[in-house]
């Protein structure tokens, strides 16, 4: 793992103190509440219905097991006893005290961590692969080009006004753990023919208001290059996106309005002056950030055999437990999403124990996914049974990975201003109404967003749900057929939107057409794409 | 159907209520403020004690008050997915 030098924890120290004094002189009545808004959200500190929220960064969704135990110890002292896990790899705190978010940010720093950028028209805390440096089909490990762009980007002078929030993640396997395709951009490592290391760019993905899929402007940008053609895709982001309009603020509406080939050459245009600025990053500074993420200590000649004779272990194995490159190890999904649980929230003492396993059994490292879970990447496989064990004990060992009672939601309307309608409650009931036919539905991503802004990721869910406002009442559409994976799609919406049990109904209703239509092999997705929406209308609508 | 007056308190955050004389933490302590409204934000809003400052509608039921809107009636009554942290112990339908 990457660990800060005496210039990355320099400028998170100046920065809390100076956010000290910022409080200080609101709270003395020096600073009024219009000049005061936006330095706290620039140290990511919210006001939301209830309280102040506090977005912590999680970079690339990567943290050791003192930084999982920080977060606990957060939730337990300055929150509520619990935290939650977004749909980007931060964690969020809903009941924090002014008053005391300058120690908060302080305890914060002292593990590396902090909530600048996670707020704001600036590039937003990068996201990657939770499998990373453990998935068996990646050419390199995306926290290292992650983690590049995290300096980069951090402080930016030119980006940190820019139109809108700008979202990066970064990949380095054909399988796509992260949306990558809906981002504001998209890097994917890949290798050339002559097996040289650069990246695939994708610009102008995005969900929200008006959703895109990121066409490639790069088939393979060089590593030389790779500072210098980012900062030319947010020049010309920052001199022509809209700023007149914030509903198309967003570069993929400049790259949709210009058109792909358009925007690209302007991009391209622009990389040929940035480029003799000499802005990237010399080799040497790449070998040492690369050296952060050397592999760990593998032993080889593990036993690689499980003793299945438990058939709860045997079902936690078969569902959580994901192929590690390295014979004789795994990587192990922990389930955020207990049945009538809070999608992705955690209490302290739940972040406390995993901070312990991933010390114990994962070589100190846990994982963040953008499903709202948490991966332990690296565990010995004779060590599974031990590691289910504690978390039996921990509340912590569903078997729901990317199934029906999987399902992503933002805070919606119990905690969030921005949201039209709950997402938490209709998430908790489809749960809860599929949880008896889940193992009959197999993979089946469900994902219901609080309004359009589409936190909860639903127009990327195999089936998608987002909440509205109509008339002052909650009603929630429903939308078919979305993928965040490597066969992204835009979910569509299928007719008329419902009540609260109504959506609940016609979520199954869904799933009893799909049950009744599909062939052999079939995920919901294959059915639906293979059929279109027609069957699955009739199945709601009648 | 009348005005209230919320807000969030600096300090902590808090959802507080406009009840004549200051500000309380509960709904039912609240007083409608109808025509005086406007005047009282503006002239609280200049003490930079509360943030957010808003006037929503509610109406008087069985002798409580209850905001019209779901958004009003959950930051009043607290989350709907947390008993433990929801207030007073009112029903957000």
């Amino acid at each position: 793992m990457y660990k800060y030098d005496h210039i990355d924890q320099a400028i998170i120290d100046a920065r809390v103190d100076e956010f000290r004094d910022q409080v200080q002189r609101r709270l003395a009545g020096e600073l009024d509440e219009d000049h005061f808004k936006p330095l706290r959200l620039k140290n990511g500190l919210y006001l939301q219905l209830h309280a102040y929220m506090l977005r912590v960064a999680i970079p690339y969704g990567t943290l050791s097991g003192a930084q999982m135990r920080m977060l606990g110890h957060i939730a337990r002292r300055y929150d509520r006893g619990y935290g939650h896990f977004t749909t980007r790899q931060n964690i969020q705190y809903n009941w924090i005290r002014l008053e005391e978010a300058p120690d908060l940010l302080a305890e914060l720093a002292t593990v590396e961590m902090h909530a600048i950028q996670t707020s704001g028209n600036c590039i937003r805390n990068i996201s990657s692969d939770q499998y990373a440096a453990a998935a068996a089909d990646e050419v390199d490990d995306p926290r290292i080009w992650a983690e590049l762009l995290r300096q980069w980007s951090s402080f930016h002078p030119e980006f940190s006004y820019l139109p809108r929030k700008f979202k990066i993640a970064v990949i380095a396997s054909d399988t796509d753990r992260a949306a990558m395709k809906l981002h504001d951009i998209g890097l994917q490592v890949v290798k050339n023919t002559a097996g040289e290391t650069g990246f695939r760019v994708y610009v102008g993905g995005g969900m929200g208001r008006t959703p895109f899929i990121a066409p490639v402007i790069r088939e393979f940008l060089p590593v030389a290059d790779y500072l210098s053609y980012n900062e030319a895709i947010l020049r010309v982001y920052n001199r022509y996106g809209r700023r007149d309009n914030i509903y198309k603020a967003r570069i993929k509406i400049l790259v949709h309005e210009l058109g792909a080939e358009e925007f690209t050459r302007q991009v391209e245009a622009e990389f040929a002056h940035v480029k003799t600025l000499n802005l990237d990053a010399p080799q040497a500074e790449i070998d040492r950030i690369r050296a952060f993420f050397a592999p760990p200590a593998f032993e080889t000649g593990l036993s690689t055999v499980i003793d299945r004779t438990d058939p709860d272990f045997a079902l936690w194995v078969d569902r959580q437990v994901a192929q590690h490159k390295v014979p004789g190890y795994s990587i192990v999904n922990i389930s955020l999403k207990p049945l009538s649980g809070i999608p992705g929230d955690a209490s302290a003492e739940q972040m406390e124990a995993i901070a312990d396993l991933a010390e114990q059994l994962s070589f100190d490292e846990v994982r963040v996914t953008h499903a709202q879970n948490l991966v332990l990447p690296h565990v010995r496989t004779q060590d599974l049974k031990a590691m289910w064990d504690k978390l039996v004990e921990i509340g912590l060992a569903d078997v729901n990975l990317d199934r029906a009672t999987d399902v992503i939601a933002c805070p919606g309307l119990d905690y969030c201003t921005l949201a039209n309608a709950r997402s938490i409650p209709v998430a908790k009931q489809i749960a809860e109404r599929l949880a008896p036919k889940e193992n009959d539905l197999g993979e089946l991503k469900i994902k219901v967003s609080g309004c359009i802004n589409g936190c909860g990721h639903h127009h990327a869910g195999h089936i998608g749900v987002l909440g509205v406002d109509r008339k002052g009442t909650e009603n929630y559409q429903l939308l078919l057929g979305g993928s965040g994976a490597e066969d992204t799609s835009l979910a569509q919406i299928l007719g008329p939107g419902f009540d609260e049990a109504g959506i609940v109904n016609a979520v199954e209703k869904l799933t009893e057409a799909y049950l009744a239509k599909r062939e052999s092999g079939e995920r919901f997705l294959d059915t639906y794409r293979r059929l279109g929406a027609a069957p699955f209308k009739e199945a709601v609508y009648g | 159907m009348v005005k209230l007056l919320t807000g969030n308190a600096l300090l902590r955050g808090d959802v507080l209520w406009w009840n004549g004389a200051g500000w309380s933490l509960t709904i039912d302590s609240a007083v409608a403020v109808d025509a005086d409204g406007e005047a009282i934000l503006t002239r609280e809003a200049t003490h930079e004690r509360v943030s957010d400052l808003a006037l929503i509608d509610a109406e008087r039921i069985d002798g409580r008050w209850r905001p019209v809107k779901v958004r009003e009636r959950i930051r009043a009554f607290g989350p709907t997915v947390r008993a433990d942290l929801a207030r007073e112990g009112q029903d957000w339908r």
